[in-house]
């Protein structure tokens, strides 16, 4: 069942520049167990929404099945949601994409959903390039089915009742990166200092960009041998530095030291200011992330951060070379060549 | 070089089967088609149907093209010359010729062929071409076209009909024409110096194809949708649907290109598999543009589950499914019409899906460009189903109409204003009672008409729900709802023939077959009523006809009577009444197979009527 929340707001909440409260982006009353990192990762959308003063009717939330899949439902309650079969939603973005280019999707799918189910239509949504900002809440588990091992479960972790996962885990960070998506970032569903930035980041960014987060959950896969605990992901997580947004026309802080930041353009000329704790690392350089990832995979840590970005990419709809005006709003005028070029084409055909 | 005949030759003007028999990749598509279009623009009927196999090289492939002044165009069986360019297939090539029918063949290679009763012309085709092109690749595709023009002397074709068609068809690559009209001349003078001719069939021009074009179903539904307003379409490549999709885009890109900019007035996208294609389709429609996708039968088994999830949420799309020989992978490049009950019922739970059954090119693209209204108003998926004899053969049908004073009809969509207007938005409030409702497209206002989409149970304001009483008034409604689609697709076509006839009712490509099967029933003094169901659900028109006939044939291409289950399941007619009549070998059905079915029972059923009588 889906519970609406109480309208009344408190008269001194803070307002954007849109004049709207954190209330104004939120959605239906939660149904995922208490303490879901899900539910985490929607507050983190919210604060994102507000603080970009998105204007939440021209959002799209697109979701396939699953606990995460539910979870458009509770947050953006003016934007249009669809919740549309198990590992499919990508493909249901790049129609909507294609059909409306001026709206924002938030595509929000799950471990199972997009590594397993959904790993066909995960591929070819990043190979084509669809401007979207994709989470995976990744838990490593079927949660909704009550607990069975998920593809990105790491080998030999333990499930509720004790028994070893027996196959290697699927990354899909580390395979969007391979596959040319243009920004990819791990992220911990506990960490909103972290998180928050690189969803604004990603919200910002043109093309495809993949937050794949750490989201446990805490009634099948949030014990002491769960790799995808609470405990166990605040012990491994190393971060590659610290991210901030800085909105358009804003200047990034000096407190970041000199030398050891990086800074990213995004599509609308806000910056993503980096402060990278490791010289080795840099996100513009796909194969050294990806070499950074496996050293540190190697040491046992869980990379979080922003790992890739390529601020240049061209999205599905300049590949395909679609007119700037949503093909939803095109009238008949120039949609129907009329009977005249009709009796051309009958000429041509007797 | 006749050899001596031992039976009659055969005697025709403008009716006659030739039978092209090629080496899959070879090139002799385009010449046996220039032979067919040279048939059209003479003005006589005619029905090119290309049989292949499913292979790129080397495979023996087929061209049988009937020609009919009566304008008889469904395949009629036994061929009365064939053009036998393929000795792995002789043996059944020209075991397949009527006695006193022609063969002409490659004699570079001479050969005895053992038919005493049959003419064999001896051409030395490839001797011919080797001697006169220098370019080796040239040669075999030129020998196609030599064949062409002896048959043009053989038969009487007019030379300069054939000289246009070459200069039209490499009218962007003129330094082709040359050589093609080279090749051309090699044959027919060939013919000229050293054979006697006509031979004892012939054509002559006639004047029957005034309105008419020649056009295969696919490139017709293709405009259609083109017409239609589609701006989306997503397809995974599949045999035969292929070439609607691809038809689609050649017209979209001569005629959807924006004035100033130069860019795409559509998108395209080939999927990575078919439950991508409509996932996108789907997308694409509940974003408010018309999107659609093509497949064929291995398709609609994998889109299934999405196509519960449309017909649940209630979002436009529209599904082109050109059948083939099924089941599984089954015969690819063969046809059937077997997927009528796929089509119907697609989907777990509860479904039923409107279809559009068209019958040639012309009901391809009305139906095509009709199905994006239709989906639009009943704000579901829409199949158009056609099938691979139709789709990928060229036929002759009528000249396509479009009335430009003609409006899209977009459905039930609320926009800014009315919702501005509206106090308490709902996605699933049946307020007009029809089954229909009022939707929304993303984006649409700031703060009204936002909804959750969603395949799980919901309640009027498209809320999760599990209560049971609220998911039955859903379903419930939605039979309302297809309730009201019986009323807005196209009726039945029927023609009753006198009293006490008995009925035939038949859907898509058998139609040419059936309406000659009743011209020569006629002379049997069998008279049948003919009803073509056009489409899915059935109107009033339907059950009427069922009503007024106490038995009735039901002609379709495939085992198990499909078509007849549907009505029987739909209208509780008894199954008495409705008698298979099928045909499933995967070539398009006879006039003389439906002859021999219908007389034969219709013989049974008066000796019957009589005996009891007495």
């Amino acid at each position: 069942m889906s519970f609406k929340k109480p309208i009344n707001h408190h008269p001194k909440l803070e307002t954007n520049k849109l004049g709207l409260t954190r209330r104004d982006y939120e959605g239906a009353v939660s149904t995922l167990c208490a303490g879901c990192g899900h539910d985490s990762i929607s507050a983190a959308i919210i604060e994102s929404c507000f603080k970009l003063n998105i204007e939440a009717y021209k959002v799209a939330k697109l979701s396939g099945i699953g606990c995460s899949s539910k979870a458009p439902a509770y947050f953006l309650e003016q934007s249009h949601g669809f919740n549309s079969v198990h590992g499919r939603m990508p493909s249901v973005a790049t129609g909507a994409n294609c059909a409306n280019r001026d709206l924002m999707y938030l595509g929000v799918s799950g471990d199972g959903d997009s590594a397993s189910i959904g790993l066909g239509q995960f591929v070819h949504a990043i190979r084509r390039q669809v401007d979207m900002v994709y989470f995976v809440e990744n838990n490593g588990t079927y949660g909704l089915t009550k607990g069975q091992f998920s593809a990105t479960n790491d080998l030999e972790s333990k499930n509720k009742y004790g028994e070893d996962n027996l196959f290697k885990p699927i990354d899909l960070a580390t395979m969007a990166i391979q596959l040319g998506a243009t920004y990819v970032a791990r992220s911990f569903s506990g960490d909103r200092d972290q998180l928050i930035p690189l969803i604004m980041g990603a919200m910002q960014h043109k093309g495809f960009a993949l937050l794949d987060i750490i989201s446990p959950c805490v009634t099948f896969n949030n014990h002491d041998s769960s790799t995808k605990s609470y405990d166990y992901i605040r012990d491994h997580n190393e971060a590659v530095g610290k991210t901030d947004f800085v909105p358009l026309g804003e200047e990034i802080s000096t407190s970041y030291k000199e030398g050891s930041s990086t800074e990213i353009s995004l599509h609308d000329g806000s910056k993503l200011a980096l402060e990278k704790t490791d010289a080795n690392f840099d996100p513009r350089d796909a194969g050294k992330a990806l070499n950074f990832i496996r050293e540190k995979e190697k040491e046992g840590k869980v990379l979080t951060g922003l790992l890739y970005i390529n601020d240049l990419a061209k999205d599905l709809n300049e590949t395909l070379n679609v007119t700037q005006t949503p093909l939803s709003q095109l009238q008949q005028d120039v949609l129907c060549p009329g009977s005249k070029i009709l009796d051309e084409i009958n000429q041509s055909l007797s | 070089m006749h050899e001596v005949k031992s039976i009659e030759s055969i005697q025709s003007t403008n009716d006659f089967v030739i039978k092209f028999a090629n080496v899959n990749g070879s090139g002799s598509a385009s010449a046996n088609q220039m032979f067919a279009k040279a048939m059209f623009r003479m003005g006589i009927p005619v029905s090119p149907k290309n049989i292949f196999p499913s292979n790129i090289q080397g495979l023996p492939t087929w061209f049988e093209v009937r020609v009919n002044e009566k304008g008889y165009l469904g395949s009629r069986g036994g061929v009365d010359i064939a053009v036998a360019m393929n000795p792995q297939s002789y043996f059944k090539d020209v075991d397949e010729i009527l006695p006193g029918g022609y063969l002409l063949y490659d004699s570079t290679w001479k050969r005895n062929f053992n038919r005493k009763d049959i003419t064999v012309i001896e051409i030395p085709l490839t001797q011919l071409c080797v001697e006169a092109f220098k370019n080796p690749k040239q040669r075999p595709l030129f020998k196609n076209i030599a064949y062409v023009g002896a048959l043009s002397v053989l038969l009487d074709i007019e030379y300069e009909v054939l000289e246009k068609i070459i200069s039209e068809q490499f009218v962007k690559k003129p330094a082709l024409i040359e050589p093609n009209l080279k090749a051309l001349d090699l044959g027919r003078n060939y013919v000229l110096e050293n054979l006697p001719y006509p031979l004892g069939i012939t054509v002559s021009r006639a004047d029957k194809l005034e309105d008419k074009i020649l056009i295969s179903g696919n490139e017709a539904a293709g405009l259609g949708a083109v017409y239609g307003g589609a701006t989306f379409c997503s397809w995974y490549p599949i045999t035969p649907s292929t070439s609607l999709a691809e038809g689609y885009e050649k017209y979209a890109k001569k005629f959807r290109i924006e004035n100033n900019t130069g860019k795409n007035l559509f998108a395209s996208v080939q999927a990575e598999d078919e439950l991508a294609a409509i996932g996108m389709a789907i997308g694409a429609n509940w974003n408010g543009a018309r999107g659609f996708t093509a497949t064929s039968g291995p398709g609609i088994s994998l889109m299934s589950e999405f196509l519960g999830l449309a017909y649940f949420a209630e979002i436009p799309l529209v599904l082109f499914n050109v059948q083939r020989g099924g089941p599984s992978t089954g015969m690819p490049t063969r046809t059937q019409q077997s997927d009528v009950l796929a089509c119907a019922y697609a989907s777990h739970g509860d479904t039923k899906h409107v279809v559009l059954f068209p019958s040639d090119p012309k009901e391809c693209f009305d139906f095509s460009a009709q199905a994006f209204d239709l989906a639009d108003q009943l704000q579901t998926p829409i199949f158009v189903v056609s099938d691979l004899d139709m789709g990928m053969n060229d036929w002759v049908c009528d000249k396509f109409k479009w009335d430009d004073e003609y409006k899209y009809n977009r459905g039930k969509v609320l926009n800014k204003e009315d919702l501005d207007e509206i106090e308490n938005f709902g996605r699933y409030l049946d307020i007009d009672n029809d089954g229909i409702c009022y939707r929304t497209y993303p984006g649409t206002h700031p703060e009204k008409g936002a909804f959750f989409t969603r395949g799980t149970s919901h309640d009027e304001y498209a809320r999760y729900t599990e209560d049971g009483e609220v998911n039955a008034a859903t379903l419930s409604r939605l039979m309302k709802k297809f309730r009201t689609a019986s009323e807005l697709v196209p009726e039945p076509v029927i023609e009753i023939n006198g009293e006490d006839s008995c009925g035939v009712i038949f859907y898509g490509s058998t139609s040419p077959a059936v309406h000659e099967a009743k011209d020569i029933l006629k002379e049997k003094e069998i008279n049948i009523d003919l009803m073509q169901i056009r489409s899915f659900p059935f109107n009033l028109d339907v059950w009427e006809f069922i009503a007024n006939h106490d038995r009735i044939y039901v002609v379709e291409q495939n085992r198990d009577s499909q078509m007849r289950t549907l009505i029987m399941a739909e209208g509780g007619i008894s199954p008495e009444i409705l008698r298979p009549l099928v045909h499933f070998t995967g070539d398009p059905i006879q006039a003389s197979y439906i002859v021999n079915k219908i007389s034969e029972r219709e013989v049974n059923y008066k000796s019957h009527i009589n005996a009891k009588k007495r």
